[in-house]
């Protein structure tokens, strides 16, 4: 069985981030990506991000891979990087086992840094099984990893800050976003987001939620209603929208199946997108030298995702005896960078809900 | 109403334009609403004309009087959610708005001037459009407004 | 449909990549994922469900969902959305539950 001192399972935002501090510490690793490529969901984000400088702001998502992969590729003696390999095991001794090109290998490792991201959550209604009805971060990767385009008309169904932004880029892409549908009274995203839709004549529709989709084989048109504020649906109040892609964007769930594997306290937190691991302040879990990094401990932004992988990569490897020659100060500034980010109005759920964890 | 439809009051757009004694020269007008944490405007701008500080969920404020209508801030603001706005005589606005979509518009042409509503309210001037690499694809696309339609014009749009 | 033209990103022509849908020889691009190449070519339905034969197609493209599962040389369940697609491969739809291949 291999032996190593760290390994990272997820090459998205916080696993790159988290990988590139232990090197810079002095601490190698091993990163775990099951995707044939490294760079997690920033690879489709063609918009600019928000935050500061120091979590690279108004560079293009797709940009801000390029950066973090590249900052990985500079220590390629200490962060070796497995591609298209996926972890199916997690034990309490600490022993990983991946599954790579049919072969099953086994890792023993001194820590663990599971940075695997979050899901997409599925809306029930009639028929949402139909081809034609894509999740949004799925039309994404269909748009601008590969270039191809779901259909020429689409409904959104969220407008969470992915719904709008992906709205935005469905438009860029050339198809007509007819409107987007919110369920609740208010629309979830930033406004900003929503204001550039406005301009390009799309409809938010707040209090709205789709009802049924219609079609043989193939999404043909959608039914959708008006909705009360118990969040039920107004009878007399449907609509037929003639439309050949329906996109939905209901929230993110963190993918913590590892985590339930090996037996870390977890804890259900509506806020931070569902079952969540219990954590310290520095993003430790109830198993000591396991941590977590990114929407997997709470779903957040990419910004928070960068700066917590340069945390636990930085904690990590003081805790195998690699402190990286700023400690200190890093420490001091990436707590401040967090907190800075999660301290205006759109954090406040998420303050609560990382609360509500703190072990 | 801008958080049930996305479309800022009135009231509102008129509380980010400057004063009528600045406006004869082109200045920047934040439509920056709600606090997010974001300071790219602020960090770049030349003329150190937008203060955010240090919490970077603070909505930026523009100071006029440094403030000469560059138009960096207008490409860097990831909400595109910045134009500049100068009233040129007693009949025209000139705009400097972001544009992220395909075809652009080419000089001289005339295309549709859109509100924050997304509707076409009138017909505009297509005066310069830049598009260079500092730019990162966003361009920057300078617009000659009738002057009435001064705190209502956003964007333009293809007529068609 | 393939994006010609984009504002953000630059869609490079890329080398043909030949392989065999349901026995017809069709193509994609070098960087097409076989689900990505399918649904280029507008074929949207990529699976059935077993009991009621409900039509299944390309929905999380993370390989979470299991609608694009698809018989690829010879191997059923392959989850489409996530596998490269590669020169003369051969693409089935899957009407059952997927028969395991034995080597020869």
């Amino acid at each position: 069985m291999k032996k190593t001192d760290l390994v990272i399972i997820g090459g998205g935002p916080a696993g790159l981030s988290a990988a590139k501090m232990a090197a810079e510490s002095g601490l190698s690793s091993i990163l775990i990506e099951r995707n044939y490529k490294i760079g997690g969901q920033l690879v489709k984000q063609t918009h600019m991000f928000f935050g500061s400088e120091k979590q690279y702001a108004k560079t293009r998502g797709i940009d801000i891979a390029k950066i973090l992969v590249n900052d990985v590729l500079k220590y390629p003696n200490m962060i070796e990087i497995m591609t298209d390999t996926t972890v199916v095991g997690l034990y309490k001794d600490k022993v990983v086992t991946l599954l790579q090109n049919e072969k099953y290998l086994k890792l023993k490792t001194n820590a663990i840094i599971i940075a695997t991201g979050a899901s997409e959550k599925v809306l029930a209604f009639e028929n949402n099984d139909l081809p034609g009805i894509y999740g949004a971060g799925a039309v994404q990767t269909l748009m601008n990893v590969h270039g191809v385009l779901p259909g020429e008309n689409v409904v959104m169904v969220g407008s969470g800050n992915i719904g709008l932004i992906v709205s935005y880029q469905l438009i860029q892409a050339g198809v007509n976003v007819i409107c987007v549908l919110e369920a609740s009274n208010t629309i979830g995203g930033y406004k900003v987001h929503a204001s550039k839709l406005k301009r390009l004549g799309v409809d938010i529709r707040t209090s709205y939620s789709i009802k049924k989709a219609i079609g043989k084989d193939c999404l043909e048109k959608i039914i959708i209603g008006k909705l009360d504020d118990k969040w039920e649906f107004i009878d007399g109040t449907e609509e037929e929208i003639i439309v050949d892609s329906l996109c939905i964007s209901v929230g993110l769930s963190p993918l913590t199946s590892l985590l339930s594997m090996i037996g870390t306290e977890m804890k259900y937190v509506s806020s931070l997108g569902g079952l969540v691991p219990l954590i310290d302040a520095n993003h430790e879990t109830s198993i000591e030298n396991i941590f977590v990094a990114g929407d997997v401990c709470g779903v957040e932004e990419a910004s928070s995702a960068i700066v917590e992988g340069y945390l636990t990569g930085l904690v990590v490897a003081k805790k195998l005896g690699k402190t990286h020659p700023n400690y200190d100060e890093l420490y001091f500034d990436l707590k401040a960078q967090l907190h800075n980010l999660r301290s205006g109005p759109f954090g406040k759920k998420l303050r609560d809900g990382l609360k509500e964890i703190m072990r | 109403m801008l958080k049930i439809n996305g479309v800022p009051d009135k009231s509102l757009v008129l509380s980010k334009f400057p004063d009528k004694k600045y406006i004869l020269k082109p200045k920047a007008v934040t439509e920056c609403y709600e606090e997010i944490p974001c300071n790219p405007c602020s960090t770049s701008c030349p003329f150190d004309a937008i203060y955010i500080g240090n919490d970077i969920n603070k909505r930026p404020i523009v100071d006029f009087d440094k403030c000469t209508g560059c138009g960096i801030c207008v490409y860097n603001c990831p909400g595109l959610a910045i134009m500049v706005v100068q009233q040129l005589d007693n009949k025209t606005a000139r705009f400097k708005i972001p544009y992220e979509l395909r075809p652009l518009p080419k000089k001289g042409e005339k295309w549709s001037g859109v509100n924050r509503s997304g509707k076409i309210i009138t017909e505009v001037i297509i005066e310069k459009v830049s598009l260079t690499e500092k730019q990162d694809k966003t361009a920057l696309i300078q617009v000659l407004v009738p002057l009435e339609f001064i705190n209502d014009f956003i964007t333009i749009r293809r007529r068609i | 449909m393939r994006i010609k033209e984009h504002p953000i990103l630059t869609f490079e022509t890329k080398k043909k990549i030949f392989f065999f849908f349901d026995g017809k020889k069709v193509f994609g691009y070098e960087g097409d994922t076989v689900a990505s190449a399918l649904h280029a070519m507008g074929v949207k339905v990529l699976s059935r469900s077993i009991t009621l034969n409900r039509a299944r197609g390309f929905y999380c493209a993370i390989g979470n969902c299991s609608s694009c599962q698809m018989i690829v040389d010879g191997k059923p369940n392959v989850k489409t959305c996530v596998t490269m697609l590669k020169e003369n491969m051969e693409v089935k739809t899957q009407v059952n539950k997927g028969e395991l291949y034995e080597k020869n």
